[in-house]
């Protein structure tokens, strides 16, 4: 592989000839099949494609959840492909967060403990991490919901929470993979303009959606189709 | 994450799911608390066996017929009962021979039946001589013990045991009155203490003691014959020193080697072994019972730790993508399991503690906690939950994070 030369200078992710392939058993399935792009510190990217296209499987990648079968990915300059199982949590505690379709809050613990969970692994102390978690909240307007469980919640509310905890730790890229996919349309709104606010605070944002008009949200539009980029657009200048 | 932060989320997890982590326990509670009972049941009873030993008589060397030294320590020489003689006796009260002996009381003891009035008793008869009280640690509750003028003359009186006189007499002291034993009457001139031991499953509560002469003529015995010679070493550290010099001085006085010895020799020590022996026995069978238990209370703990690693797939999933290393994960899991182990032990504990004080009073077997015990009990469910805890936490630890959190 080529040494991988970047256009904006520094850009926060960049993939080269990145390949993802699916084994179960004897079957094989390519989800990626080349996947060349990069994405500049401060986008709003917004990645569309129908189902089965190979959304999630390069949300996974971005987010080092999964590494590609093939292809070097750089976050942040880092190479991450080649990296250990504990590197990659480090990374993903410190440059990652995460909103995700279903919450994935846990059930047992009140709002505050489920944002304050990514400063747990970062080895925090507990008063700071108490303080940054309802800070996190206030700012996605659940100040006065700290104490609830996420079963005392709405599905709004439970999604707020979830960004809260993917901001808590001030990652550079947030990654939100179909974050309004189970949200009424007040919701929607409500996570949109969050992620919006976070935009305009200088946070890079990846957000998957098969919804036009949510993905018109964003800066840059990609489109992926059977594991390819067939489309990369920017629309109309930042706000 | 911290210790303190892992124990944290280990008290949430076993908190969340109160009643599951209960019965994963159950296993390690039951386990345990027959641990405790068992070892205490076996150090209860070797601890009953020591104190009646004691109560033998102080540093005592207890010299029996016969060459066996088997278990019948006590009791040798039922089937060879002249091999030891009043000569032997004499002999070793030497203090030129054995330095070591304080004193010497040679017995003979043969079952007799005893009447008062109408009442008939059979128990055991022990003719003794003046040093008796003493080499036996004996007392009396009232009147005296025999003269040697009694002796001497083999004087027709006894001194009985407690509960000899509990069966022959009904009411007031039986000082002064008679009984009668092979049709000759004996003037009761003293009662023993009562001492509680019991050697050989007899009572030392129950026998007429009598001169040693009277008890030869009662029996129509003629020789010199006695039953056993009991030796009291000087002190504690010279029992030994006493034990061979008995020993040396019987081989030369019988002209026998220490092979053909037709008399065997045994301390305190030796018979609270022999006694112990049976008692260990049934300590390791009942304790390997219990240590299966605990084996199966552990693999309890795994069964249910595996289960829980399963169900909190997700949790793990997702905890993995805010940053939790493979290491973080491991701990958790490994910290509660060690968490429900320890739990299971003090609990355990406590219900054999709880045991320990209501079991005497049900079975009349005394039951000794011992401090080692109950921190090896703790220490042994703590190890348990960990080592049963490793698979299923290196489980936790290798799951993908996006495999756990796609899971269902
Ligand atoms: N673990 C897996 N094993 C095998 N095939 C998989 C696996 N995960 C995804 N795939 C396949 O890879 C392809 C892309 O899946 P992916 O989840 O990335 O799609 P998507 O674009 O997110 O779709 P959707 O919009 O429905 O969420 C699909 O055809 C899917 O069946
Ligand atoms: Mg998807």
């Amino acid at each position: 592989m080529s040494v991988v030369t970047c256009p904006d200078g520094d850009p926060a992710v960049h993939l080269a000839g990145v390949r993802k392939t699916y084994r179960s058993g004897t079957v094989e399935f390519e989800a990626l099949r080349g996947i060349d792009m990069a994405i500049g510190t401060g986008d709003f990217v917004a990645v569309i494609g129908p189902s089965g296209s190979g959304k999630s499987t390069l949300m996974n990648l971005l987010g080092c959840l999964d590494v590609p079968t093939e292809g070097t990915y750089l976050l942040g300059g880092e190479d991450v492909s080649t990296m250990s199982e504990t590197q990659l949590a480090h990374v993903r505690n410190r440059r990652i967060g995460f909103v995700f379709q279903q919450f994935h809050l846990l059930a047992s613990l009140p709002a505050w403990r489920n944002v304050e969970l990514p400063l747990v692994y970062a080895g925090i102390g507990r008063n700071e991490r108490r303080e940054r978690a309802v800070a996190a909240l206030e700012r996605v307007g659940l100040g006065d919901r700290v104490g609830n469980r996420p079963g005392e919640l709405s599905g709004g509310q439970q999604q707020r929470v979830a960004v809260a905890r993917a901001l808590v730790t001030e990652p550079d890229i947030i990654l939100a993979d179909e974050p309004t996919g189970n949200l009424d349309s007040e919701s929607t709104e409500a996570v949109l303009g969050l992620l919006g606010e976070l935009h305009d605070a200088g946070r890079t944002i990846v957000l998957i959606t098969h919804e036009l008009e949510v993905a018109a949200r964003a800066h840059r539009q990609l489109v992926i189709r059977d594991g390819r980029i067939t489309s990369d657009e920017s629309i109309g200048a930042s706000r | 994450m911290s210790w303190a932060e892992t124990m944290r989320a280990g008290l949430d997890a076993i908190r969340a799911q109160r009643l599951r982590s209960l019965l994963t326990v159950l296993g390690i509670v039951i386990g345990i608390s027959s641990v405790i009972l068992t070892v205490g049941l076996g150090q209860g009873a070797q601890r009953q066996v020591q104190d009646q030993i004691d109560a033998l008589g102080s540093n005592l060397l207890i010299v029996s017929p016969g060459s066996s030294t088997d278990s019948s320590g006590v009791r040798g020489g039922f089937g060879s009962a002249s091999t030891l003689t009043m000569s032997d006796a004499e002999a070793i009260a030497d203090p030129v021979a054995v330095p070591d002996a304080a004193a010497v009381a040679p017995t003979v003891s043969t079952s007799s039946s005893l009447a008062a009035g109408e009442t008939n008793w059979t128990t055991s008869m022990v003719g003794a001589t003046s040093s008796w009280p003493r080499v036996r640690s004996r007392e009396l509750s009232s009147g005296r013990f025999l003269t040697a003028e009694e002796i001497a003359s083999a004087a027709p009186v006894t001194v009985l045991g407690a509960d000899t006189v509990a069966e022959l007499f009904s009411t007031g002291s039986p000082v002064g009155q008679t009984v009668r034993v092979e049709g000759t009457t004996l003037t009761v001139v003293g009662v023993l203490a009562e001492s509680g031991a019991s050697s050989s499953g007899a009572s030392e509560d129950d026998q007429a003691v009598v001169p040693l002469g009277l008890a030869k003529q009662l029996t129509g015995s003629t020789d010199t014959s006695v039953s056993t010679i009991y030796v009291e070493a000087t002190a504690q550290d010279t029992l030994g020193a006493a034990y061979q010099e008995v020993e040396t001085l019987l081989h030369n006085l019988h002209g026998v080697s220490a092979e053909e010895a037709d008399f065997s020799l045994a301390t305190q020590d030796s018979l609270v072994a022999t006694a112990n022996e049976t008692n260990e026995t049934m300590t390791v069978l009942l304790g390997g019972i219990a240590a299966i238990s605990l084996l199966v209370g552990g693999i309890g703990v795994m069964n249910i730790m595996l289960v829980s690693v399963t169900e909190r797939i997700r949790e793990i999933g997702l905890r993995k993508a805010l940053g939790a290393t493979p290491a973080a994960i491991r701990r958790q899991f490994l910290v509660e399991a060690s968490m429900l182990g320890l739990a299971g032990g003090l609990v355990g504990v406590l219900i054999g503690g709880l045991g320990a004080r209501v079991l005497p009073a049900l079975i009349d077997q005394p039951v000794a906690i011992s401090l080692t015990a109950t921190m090896a009990a703790i220490g042994t469910a703590l190890a348990l939950g960990i080592g049963f805890g490793v698979y299923p936490a290196s489980r936790a630890a290798r799951l993908a994070p996006i495999d756990a959190l796609r899971s269902q």
